[in-house]
């Protein structure tokens, strides 16, 4: 009996402070925006379709207090399922946030509403060097803003790499043999070949596909293995020495662990975008803009950016965030960098070559 | 015959969860873009790539198979010696892990092998790695049905093997041996296939370097932009369900002969 009492007594607490917790952080929740923006009543519903965990959602909640507009935000886990979503016929969202290439397929396809910039007077925070290589599959910007974005580079283990890393040659020394990780994704491993031997990563050219595929070929019994997210937790736990890797993810692994660094090769890299864009099919278009405008923010921004650890391209975040984030190379790469960069294009019919030299390296790095 | 009623549910869940996928199956291997077309589907038939994987499964599967019956019989021989409370005690220890989703497990040994016993993984390769988890995964699968068979092995069939002047080993081999055949039958059936389509074990042990049939499968289906080639994949998807049809077949022949003794399933 007294126990049970005791158990109750307990949950009761716990239950107490939970809700003592959660009022807290509600009533901390002050905010302010960078230029005093005012946002007007709007009303209605904006449904948002995002990556998971790619925003602060208290965001949202600023949002639906200042403008009275109730947000309905759904997660996808790839580009792929989110084209799926956007060319349904009933297709209920009012903005979403695709990956480069998708958003030229979208284009092609017409299924964007070109921007209201005028309705979007905080795009003007946005760094024009990303705007203008954001160009490159959104040309003059009319359709997407760059929300989050960032490189392809190597992840490496200074105690046991000792010499200078600034190749992509490095994956291929027989040296680090069973110490390397392969990105297992045919745009970026397929990629990283191509430049590696000179070639564009949207190259149409069957041959140069070939020998980049060729070359994979002859790493695999250098590979530790090929993955996506597992290959960050093996890299903090220093069970490899050298992993390609996204700069968002690069930034998390080398802040956990102080022997690791990130670099973006000296022969380029890809350079990745994810932009904000309203589908054709939105229902308030009002709200999407207002949303955009207030993403971009120099406030809200920023804080979004210390929530989500991804390189901002807003400026105005930028001069507010740390001298640690904004000094880093991982997290805002530097002019030289970029320019030796390249975005991913859409391959339209082509994909097929890279889809079938994808399929015969992949089954030989399963060769028993 | 009003009670055939009860049945109507599972035949409603029989149609919409197995036939009508399984008929998408072959619709998919022949049509490219909605038209008919046996292109894909021959060119997969034809790819020597895809069988030498179909048969390293096999392989595995078989080693699997053999490794679980050989670790699983002298466990579930001495269990069924035991007292019933002492044996029902230890078989449930056997059984605890199969609580937790396998998935879960086989995640946890991801990390033992990768993280805690780093060597261990090392020395046993990709390969055999995989085929130690595959091993732990399905032991208690084959110990559940040799367990069931031996411990209601009627124990007078041994003491008059004993009475007529056979030993112990011989008792072994001429009496028990052959009285627990449905239940190696069983376990063997029980191993084998799900061994076959294992997917999860080398997706998850193999670092992306290790694949078995399933993985080939998982690739089809999710090339670049997600446009995977369905025609290959369920293509694949035949074959498989067609050898897996075959090696039921074979286990039911051998089943057949040996319907006395207890049988799980």
């Amino acid at each position: 009996m007294l126990k049970k009492l005791l158990a109750v007594a307990l949950a009761v607490i716990m239950i107490a402070a939970l809700a003592a917790c959660g009022k807290k952080t509600e009533e901390e929740a002050d905010y302010s925006f960078a230029d005093g923006d005012q946002y007007e009543y709007i009303g209605g519903t904006l449904n948002i379709l995002n990556w998971g965990e790619y925003i602060d959602e208290e965001l949202i909640s600023i949002f639906e207090e200042e403008t009275g507009v109730k947000v309905t935000y759904v997660e996808m886990t790839s580009n792929e399922e989110m084209l799926i979503k956007l060319r349904a016929a009933d297709c209920v969202y009012d903005l979403c946030f695709p990956s480069d290439y998708i958003i030229e397929q979208l284009i092609a396809n017409d299924l964007l509403l070109p921007l209201d910039y005028s309705k979007i007077p905080n795009a003007k925070n946005i760094q024009p060097r990303v705007m203008k290589i954001a160009e490159g599959f959104d040309p003059g910007n009319k359709y997407s803003l760059p929300y989050f974005w960032g490189t392809v580079g190597i992840l490496y283990n200074t105690k046991l790499v000792d010499e200078p890393v600034d190749s992509w040659d490095i994956l291929w020394n027989e040296k680090y043999a069973g110490q390397i990780w392969q990105y297992d994704s045919v745009r970026d491993a397929i990629g990283i070949s191509l430049i590696r031997l000179g070639y564009d990563i949207n190259t149409r050219n069957p041959d140069e596909v070939n020998a980049a595929k060729d070359e994979l070929i002859k790493q695999i019994p250098l590979l530790k293995g090929r993955g996506t997210d597992d290959i960050r937790t093996n890299m903090i736990n220093e069970q490899a020495a050298l992993a390609v890797i996204y700069s968002g993810d690069a930034y998390e692994c080398c802040d956990s662990n102080n022997d690791l660094a990130y670099v973006v090769p000296k022969e380029g890299s890809n350079v990745w975008f994810d932009n904000v864009v309203i589908p054709k099919t939105a229902k308030n278009v009002e709200a999407a803009h207002a949303f955009i405008n207030f993403i971009n923010d120099a406030n809200l921004a920023a804080r979004n950016t210390e929530y989500c650890f991804y390189s901002t391209p807003n400026q105005g975040a930028l001069d507010l965030l740390d001298e640690d984030f904004t000094s880093n190379e991982i997290f805002n790469p530097t002019d030289e960098t970029l320019a030796r960069c390249a975005v991913f294009h859409d391959l339209g019919d082509f994909v097929e070559v890279f889809n079938r030299a994808w399929d015969e390296y992949v089954s030989a790095t399963g060769v028993h | 015959m009003k009670r055939r009623v009860f049945a109507y549910p599972y035949v409603v869940w029989m149609i919409l969860f197995i036939v009508i996928p399984m008929l998408f199956i072959f619709y998919y291997a022949v049509n490219v873009n909605g038209q008919f077309t046996l292109t894909k589907f021959i060119a997969t038939l034809k790819d020597a790539g895809k069988w030498k994987v179909l048969w390293a499964s096999v392989v595995m599967a078989f080693k699997t198979t053999l490794i679980c019956l050989l670790l699983a019989y002298p466990i579930a021989y001495i269990l069924s010696n035991m007292k019933k409370s002492v044996a029902g005690f230890i078989s449930v220890l056997f059984f605890v892990p199969m609580w937790m989703n396998f998935v879960l497990r086989t995640y946890a040994w991801q990390a033992i092998l990768e993280y805690l016993l780093p060597d261990l993984k090392k020395f046993l390769g990709l390969e055999g790695s995989v085929l130690m988890v595959l091993v732990y995964d399905f032991l208690p699968f084959m110990i559940m049905p040799l367990y069931n068979t031996l411990s209601k092995l009627d124990k007078s069939l041994l003491e008059a093997s004993r009475d007529l002047g056979a030993n112990s080993a011989v008792t072994f081999f001429r009496v028990v041996l052959p009285l627990s055949v449905p239940g190696i039958v069983s376990g063997i059936t029980m191993v084998f296939i799900p061994a076959i389509t294992a997917f999860t074990v080398p997706a998850l042990i193999g670092n992306g370097m290790y694949h078995l049939y399933g993985n080939e499968i998982e690739l089809a289906f999710k090339t670049l932009s997600g446009q995977g080639d369905y025609a290959v994949g369920s293509t694949l998807s035949i074959i498989l369900l067609i050898s897996v049809l075959v090696s039921t077949l074979i286990m039911n022949h051998f089943d057949k002969d040996q319907q006395q003794g207890g049988q799980l399933w």
